[in-house]
């Protein structure tokens, strides 16, 4: 844990706000598909646009999804409401955001980092994304100096949740194992396909920075953060931003500020004096959601297992850390079924774990090689049929095929199986010829242990097991 | 005045075949030709649109397809409902140039129910206003003296059925937009409970207010409109999910027996022959068998205000979508921000203006408890007051509006006196019930006066009932 | 300082508002403006003697609750129809000038 995590004796404190797309088929309250990457406005209607007379009707699979990721998160799910928060935008279509403000539909969570500390959830509330703007001329697309913008409406009411945390962040770190665990929940869960480089997960971070004890510093909310990486890059460079502006004896003002991934500073965006009055108010177009419990309950009851537990499940039968690096890439990749299907199959789950993390990169959640046939394969290597490396070989070719008979393959490789026997009398042959080097080891001269090796693997064609022959070598030593 | 023909008397004819919905277009549109310089219903008198619609119906006919209960039927739609194709305006500048992409819920059924469309009717832009005076293309005269204003917002809509321009229209109430041009025109004009007609493709001006309703010559016929537009629509999320209303059945019903409330604490200010109207009308049910019961209103004086603060505070977020952007009007300018203040500047009247910066002001930071919060409390409390009410009367009666219809221009300088204007028709809409307005009789200078029939939500077939034998009964006689 | 309701409105909050609401206003307009909602407020300052403590707000007229609609996908609207009444277009999108100068 990095509890005591400090910058030049300053505590940071960071809560971050996430915003992701959900996977619905259309958008929060129209009809029109939601789907990105598109020709621009070709998913449009009079919803979508805003025009005169269109009115909203909620999308019971965003409500449902929007629940899916509050009970994943330990939230309470509760009857809401929906407001409208006004401001004027060009990519805005109404000039209004359907949001949800004094009574959102999922509060009091929390999420559990790898390692066990919990950050809180305030919130996770539904509402509808925003069009796109595309700035022309000027340099390099900036708003600033650009001749025009043009507006695509494609991504106007795609359905988000807005996920408002808890400042219990306290490193950069944390941040990066924060995001990247809500990732993970998300894609599990079906709710958002959650990727940062496409924006269909957006995170801002409020950083703020204070002497250990000392009340909370005022704090500047970080938006435009593209990456995992950006993010510790970003609370990092604000914070000793901060510090430098204490320790010169200035004050913090509150901002908005945002991330240039160019320069590595953050910049500011819009002071707390100009900012909007949103005029929030209950949206008259749209009725309350009181979701039953019968509802709740039933999505509760679907949701997958969550990657917290699937490493757990994962730790207990591999013996593996559940926060180590096997266990996390395994089960982010989704092959944690599989390394178990493996293990049932006959394997050892330690051995199947670690092929699959080195060896099933390219693979997704379901592999396409049948379990059985690295199970096999694994039996072949524990059993001493196959030496590591000749494992590896055996399943590189496996797994090019999407399967097959590890025995075959072996014996095509000529990797045939040495049986004890045979390799005690080549052990005897290689100890005879070099009795030089026979006589240095038993006086314990370790070093030449190498030599004695070296002979036999040369005479076995490398079919030998190095880990049998150095056993063999040493009990023959007694 | 023309010699009104009915709709339900042109639809039984066109769906007999005895006579062509083509000649009966020719007729509403040779009265439009003579007549409408001197009236300005319309915004846009859609004739090609209408021959086609006609000519669909005339050919169903002989094919003996059934075209529906509106067959061959002239309407005119007020000019802030969306028609596919067709320029919906407003009557504002803002919308300048633009073509809905697509038609409003109650267009699609009104013309899947055999209606033929003569036209879209001038209002008080974005439906703010009383007179049909703030309208960007000028007032739309009163039929029965052209001196006078039709009033509003749906003057055009309550003129076009008065000058027999239309059989019907369609109008839209926020605060009594359908009720009190009705009364002014001498027609019948209702406001169905709110959430029985979908609003989708209605331009909101305020959402939780706004209720579509019909304009007829008679009661029989706004029975039968409601019947073909209401019903739920799933495009509306505030629309109440039960079939169409079914009306017709209680027109005939005798009045015996029901409670006929009687606001004891109705805000005074009225015309002395409004009252007297209003007063026959009670004497008139009581006659039929009905009992007079004496109700309380305390909370509806505060009505107007809650009015003009709820009404305004949407507004100003429904017409913030009216930036330059995407469709209507831009003046361009260097910047967006600056290109949207320019935009709105020139493409709003008065009027509208007034009631955005009124309903920013009443949302804004530091004000929204002392003003819409505020108001919010006392609609709850209006509403409590006739739930109370309900629960000693069937109807209550009162005058639509306090006056007959006014000279143009005699209020267009005092916006709080336009406002009272609406001092009985505004609580229904708070409470979201249903009234209507019908022809009893006439007032100051031989003009029209309405009497407005209120019933609880839901409450249309004994309003309708009621109504029908207000309308048998009026003074000069049944139609 | 929120004002009270009685209090007259001044030009300052008038010119603010508008600011608000992108309505591009006159010095002259200003004045005029501030005239009548102060007007109006003073009007509406009649509901400052009721007791409001215990009431609920009213904000919908009929009591409906969970209305959704199925997540299925339909044929949305035609891109050049849509463009070509549109003020500005280009490449398919909606043309606006320069996005600054939007805050508050
Ligand atoms: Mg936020
Ligand atoms: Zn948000």
């Amino acid at each position: 844990m990095s509890e005591t995590f400090m910058i030049d004796g300053y505590e940071l404190v960071v809560g971050l706000e996430v915003h992701v797309e959900l996977a619905t088929a259309t958008k929060l309250f129209s009809a029109s598909a939601n789907r990105f990457g598109d020709d621009p406005n070709t998913h449009i209607d009079p919803v979508t646009l805003g025009l005169p007379g269109a009115l909203p009707v909620l999308n019971r699979q965003a409500v449902e999804l929007a629940m899916r990721i509050g009970l994943a998160l330990n939230c309470s799910v509760q009857a809401c409401t929906f407001h409208r928060k006004n401001y004027f935008y060009p990519d805005m279509p109404k000039a209004y955001q359907i949001s949800q403000y004094d009574v959102p539909l999922n509060i009091d969570g929390w999420l559990e980092l790898p390692g066990g500390k919990r950050i809180g959830i305030e919130r996770a509330h539904l509402e509808e994304d925003t069009g796109k703007s595309t700035h022309i001329g000027g340099t390099g697309g900036r708003i600033h100096g650009s001749d025009y913008s043009l507006i695509d409406f494609n991504r106007a009411g795609v359905p988000l949740v807005e996920i408002v945390g808890r400042p219990d962040i306290a490193t950069p770190d944390e941040a990066k194992q924060y995001v990247t665990e809500l990732r993970q929940i998300l894609v599990a869960i079906g709710a958002s396909d959650a990727k940062m480089e496409e924006g269909s997960m957006r995170c801002d971070a409020n950083v703020s920075v204070r002497k250990p004890g000392a009340p909370l510093g005022t704090r500047c909310e970080i938006k435009n953060v593209n990456s995992v990486r950006s993010l510790g890059r970003a609370i990092e460079y604000e914070a000793r931003r901060q510090i430098a502006l204490i320790e010169g004896g200035e004050k913090v003002r509150q901002e908005t500020r945002h991330w240039d991934e160019n320069d590595g500073r953050t910049h500011t965006l819009r002071t707390k004096e100009d900012a909007d009055d949103y005029r929030y108010f209950l949206e008259p177009d749209l009725v309350p959601l009181a979701p039953d419990a019968s509802w709740i309950d039933a999505v509760r009851a679907a949701l997958p297992m969550l990657p917290r537990e699937r490493r757990a499940r994962l730790s207990s039968a591999t013996g593996a850390p559940a926060d180590g690096e096997a266990i996390m890439v395994v089960v982010e990749r989704g092959q944690d079924d599989y390394v178990l299907a493996v293990a049932a199959a006959g394997a050892d789950a330690s051995r199947a774990l670690v092929h699959v993390k080195e060896a099933y990169a390219e693979q997704g959640a379901t592999p396409a090689v049948p379990a059985a046939d690295l199970a096999r394969m694994i039996v072949l290597e524990t059993s001493g049929k196959l030496t590591s490396t000749q494992a590896k070989t055996v399943l590189a070719e496996i797994v090019a095929n999407g399967g097959g008979d590890a025995e075959k393959i072996a014996a095509a490789k000529g990797f045939e199986a040495m049986d004890t026997g045979a390799l005690e009398a080549m052990v005897d042959e290689v100890i005879a010829a070099q009795a030089d080097a026979w006589a240095k080891f038993c006086a314990g001269e370790e070093k030449a242990m190498g030599a004695l090796v070296g002979a036999i693997m040369k005479a076995s064609k490398g079919k030998a097991d190095g880990k049998a022959v150095t056993a063999l070598l040493q009990s023959k030593r007694g | 005045m023309a010699e009104l023909s009915n709709a339900v008397d042109i639809a039984n004819a066109v769906r007999n075949g005895s006579v062509s919905a083509v000649a009966v277009l020719d007729q509403y549109l040779a009265r439009i030709d003579a007549r409408e310089s001197s009236i300005h219903a319309f915004n846009l008198v859609t004739r090609e649109q209408a021959r086609s619609m006609a000519a669909k119906v005339d050919a169903d006919v002989k094919a003996g397809r059934d075209p529906g209960p509106l067959a061959g039927v002239p309407i005119a739609l007020k000019d802030n409902m969306c028609t596919r194709g067709v320029p919906t305006t407003c009557s504002s500048r803002i919308l300048d140039g633009w073509k809905p992409p697509y038609d409003a819920t109650v267009v699609t059924r009104l013309a899947e129910a055999g209606a033929v469309f003569v036209g879209k009717t001038n209002l008080d832009e974005f439906a703010m206003g009383s007179s049909t005076e703030n309208s960007a293309f000028g007032v739309t005269y009163n039929p029965h003296d052209t001196s006078r204003v039709s009033g509003g917002s749906s003057g055009g809509s309550a003129a076009a059925v008065a000058a027999g321009f239309a059989a019907a229209s369609l109008g839209s109430d926020t605060g009594g937009s359908i009720r009190q041009p009705a009364a002014l025109c001498g027609v019948v004009g209702v406001k169905p409970t709110y959430g029985t007609v979908s609003r989708y493709g209605l331009v909101a001006f305020a959402s939780s207010l706004d209720q579509i309703g019909p304009f007829t010559v008679d009661v029989r016929d706004a029975a039968v409109l409601l019947e073909a537009m209401s019903g739920h629509d799933p495009l509306d999320s505030t629309s109440i999910p039960q079939p169409a209303l079914s009306l017709q059945a209680s027109l005939d019903r005798d009045v015996k027996g029901l409670r006929i409330g009687r606001i004891t604490d109705l805000p005074g200010g009225s015309d002395s022959e409004v009252e007297a109207r209003l007063a026959e009308s009670f004497d008139a049910l009581a006659a039929a068998g009905a009992t007079i019961v004496d109700v309380e209103l305390p909370s509806m004086k505060y009505g107007l205000t809650a009015y003009y603060l709820i009404a305004p505070a949407e507004a100003s977020s429904n017409l913030a979508r009216y930036d330059g952007v995407r469709y209507g009007l831009r003046v361009d300018a260097a910047d967006t921000n600056a290109m949207y203040m320019a935009t709105r500047a020139a493409g709003f009247g008065d009027e509208v203006k007034r009631r955005i910066m009124l309903g920013t002001y009443a949302l804004s930071a530091g004000y929204y408890d002392a003003y819409y919060g505020k108001a919010l409390k006392v609609r709850r409390l209006i509403s409590d007051d006739f739930a109370r009410a309900y629960q000693k009367a069937d109807v209550l009666l009162t005058p639509t509006s306090p006056i007959v219809a006014f000279p143009v221009g005699a209020k267009v300088d005092d916006p709080l006196s336009m406002y009272l204007c609406d001092v009985f028709t505004i609580p229904t809409n708070l409470a979201g019930h249903p009234a209507m307005s019908v022809p009893f009789g006439t007032g100051a200078h031989g003009l029209p006066v309405g009497v407005q029939v209120l019933a609880p939500t839901l409450g249309e077939s004994v309003m309708f009932q009621v109504a029908a034998h207000l309308e048998r009964v009026a003074p000069g006689g049944a139609k | 300082m929120p004002e009270t309701p009685q209090a007259r409105i001044s030009p300052d909050a008038v010119a603010k508002v508008a600011r608000l609401a992108r309505l591009d206003v006159t010095p002259a307009e200003v004045d005029r403006l501030t005239n009548q909602l102060a007007g109006m407020l003073e009007h509406f300052a009649d509901i400052d003697a009721l007791d409001l403590g215990a009431v609920e707000p009213m904000t919908q007229p009929y009591p409906l609750v969970n209305v959704m609609r199925d997540d299925v996908v339909k044929p949305g609207l035609d891109r050049d129809e849509v463009l070509a009444v549109a003020p500005a277009a280009e490449d398919g999108r909606f043309r606006v000038p320069p996005i600054i100068g939007l805050e508050g």
